[in-house]
């Protein structure tokens, strides 16, 4: 059933097989392609504080963090198809590094954020050295090992961390200035840390895009497609993965370093590995093949868990159960039955036009 | 040129290649022959990096590139292509070809640049001269077999190797197919004066286009020589090709 749906996917009519969009689409580009989704999202999710209610902002704040983990970890999961279990450990290295320069040490967020983002591609440096030596459930495992090692040190490392009673009370950035721009007048600090963190995540996502599609992020999908392969093209396969771990370890940091601030606090529960299992989640919920899959993944994964536990306390025994639904009806998940979706619709309307061109 | 030199490799006490040496002149068209587990693919590997040999030597051009990482032995110009078919499977024919040329040219570790507006001409010209062209949009795991064979093969020309290694290269082709990629490797040697070895199973391909044929028996080379000799030989034609007569019967 499943590789019945993906070729189904990408057959054209013609007889090849087409990606590109010109070739998909002979007369013009289609309504659906000339709009800018990405702007239209981002002015909708910087209306939220104003639209919505104060709840609203809150989920809106989780989804833009998430979503930059999620894509932090599709790097990974999706182009360079190294499965990592331990992600969470870079994303708590972040909150960590920029929670503690912040409160302990009175270091501005100007500075605290890019040097949580440094602090975890440091650890993804020194960690990724050892996992990517291994393949497979082997390296899944070693990810895993270091993000409970991560989590050991966070609990137990008192004097730094702050053990069990984490890194309480973190401060807000200063955002008083929001306040004179128009319109901005009444906005809370949570509203106004929210608008930063939505400018900060839409940057950092625009650059891991631009890093996908420059010609590092295609070697890595040759990595992914065939690293024995790869290997016998010039590439380095063990020295791109670590790369990319970095890479990818950094963009999580940065997400951490958000998330401590918007939960006013940095505690050991955020490292522990079921929030691993959370993003890989996402990510496949929203669909790794694609860059607005983890996105798309996060935004679900939150919504549905805030709308499962206002009905019932077995939340985990629903999402399971739609989880299981989803990858059998969309293999490629939410995106990539969107994608499918469209693409049918296309060849449906297309072989009703094509009587009337002939 | 390539020497090998009494190279050997054994697994747990099998001897997969037991002290094997072979030139191959620059520019030459070279065959290993030799019946199924006679240590033509290990040879191979120990070549190309792929596997570390127990002993012997690998120079390219006088330079030892004995047991160096595959992807150094790459750079250092010898490129490969492989029994299985080994391509991208889930990138297009055009981003397989590309992709190869971005790594040759050292651009791997650009970070920034819009990948697909670079080494266009470079890629057109790979597909059309490997007879790929109007394919560029195709997802390369769903090509034909025998196209999936051009893309490995447009895979290792795009490192600009001097020396190609082609294991079993029509392995699974019709017989047109096989024609067809005779032809073409003949034309892509001459036009790059490429040092060509390869291992094949149909004699008729082995003896159209090699120019010299080693015969590898139980990892050792029975026979080494121009086709007509080899032909003649007695020890050849009793443990390889007479067998193979005598099968055919």
């Amino acid at each position: 059933m499943t590789t019945e749906l993906r070729t189904g996917e990408a057959v054209a009519p013609a007889g090849g097989i087409v990606r590109s969009p010109a070739a998909a689409v002979p007369l013009r580009t289609p309504l659906v392609r000339r709009i800018p989704w990405t702007l239209l999202v981002f002015i909708v999710m910087a209306t939220v504080p104003w639209l919505g209610s104060r709840y609203d902002t809150f989920l809106a704040a989780q989804i833009v963090i998430d979503a930059l983990f999620a894509v932090s970890l599709n790097l990974l999961l999706g182009t360079t198809g190294l499965v990592s279990f331990g992600h969470v450990a870079y994303f708590g290295v972040g909150a960590y590094v920029c929670g503690i320069l912040m409160k302990t040490y009175g270091v501005p967020f100007v500075i605290a954020f890019p040097a949580a983002g440094l602090g975890a591609a440091l650890f993804a440096l020194v960690s990724g050295y050892f996992c990517v030596r291994l393949i497979k459930l082997y390296f899944a495992m070693l990810t895993l090992a270091f993000s409970q090692i991560v989590w050991a040190i966070c609990y137990k490392w008192n004097s730094v961390t702050g053990g069990d009673q984490g890194v309480p009370e973190i401060p807000y950035p200063h955002l008083h200035w929001m306040l004179s721009l128009p319109g901005c007048g009444d906005l809370s600090i949570g509203d106004r840390f929210y608008l930063l963190a939505l400018v900060l995540v839409a940057v950092s996502l625009a650059v891991v895009h631009r890093i996908v599609r420059s010609p590092f992020g295609r070697v890595l999908t040759t990595v992914r497609d065939n690293p024995e392969r790869a290997a016998f093209l010039g590439i380095n396969v063990r020295a791109y993965q670590l790369a990319s771990f970095v890479v990818a370890g950094g963009f999580a940091g940065l997400a951490g370093a958000l998330y401590g601030i918007f939960s006013r606090g940095v505690f050991a529960d955020y490292v522990f590995w079921s929030k691993s299992a959370e993003v890989i989640i996402m990510a496949i919920l929203g669909g790794m093949e694609f860059f607005w899959g983890p996105p798309v993944g996060a935004a679900a994964l939150v919504w549905l868990n805030q709308a499962i536990t206002d009905y019932t306390q077995y939340w985990p025994f629903v999402l399971g159960t739609i989880l299981l639904i989803l990858l059998f009806v969309f293999p490629g998940g939410i995106v990539g039955g969107l994608v499918a979706g469209f693409r049918l619709i296309q060849r449906v309307g297309r072989r009703r036009l094509s009587p009337r061109h002939a | 040129m390539l020497e090998v030199q009494e190279l050997r490799k054994s697994f747990a006490g099998f001897v997969a290649v037991g002290g094997v040496s072979l030139t191959v002149e620059t520019g030459q068209i070279a065959a290993v022959i030799g019946p199924n587990g006679a240590g033509k693919s290990t040879l191979f590997n120990l070549i190309t990096g792929h596997l570390q040999p127990d002993s012997g030597a690998v120079r390219l051009d006088g330079r030892d590139i004995t047991g160096a990482a595959p992807h150094r032995i790459v750079r250092m110009g010898v490129g490969r292509s492989f029994q299985r078919t080994n391509i991208f499977p889930k990138l297009t024919v055009f981003e397989n070809i590309q992709a190869a040329f971005l790594v040759h040219h050292g651009r791997g570790l650009n970070f920034w640049a819009r990948s697909e507006a670079l080494y266009r001409t470079e890629t057109a010209a790979l597909l059309y001269s490997i007879g790929l062209d109007g394919q560029e949009n195709t997802i390369a795991g769903t090509l034909s077999y025998g196209n999936q064979k051009q893309l490995e093969l447009g895979l290792a020309l795009a490192s600009d190797p001097r020396v190609l290694l082609l294991d079993e290269p029509t392995a699974g082709m019709s017989a047109t197919e096989t024609h067809e990629t005779i032809r073409l490797l003949e034309r892509i040697a001459g036009e790059r004066s490429l040092t060509l070895l390869f291992t094949e199973h149909d004699m008729e391909v082995v003896f159209s286009i090699a120019q010299k044929i080693a015969v590898l028996h139980q990892g050792r080379i029975i026979a080494d020589g121009t086709p007509e000799a080899v032909r003649n030989d007695a020890e050849v034609r009793r443990v390889y090709l007479g067998h193979r007569e005598e099968q055919r019967a």
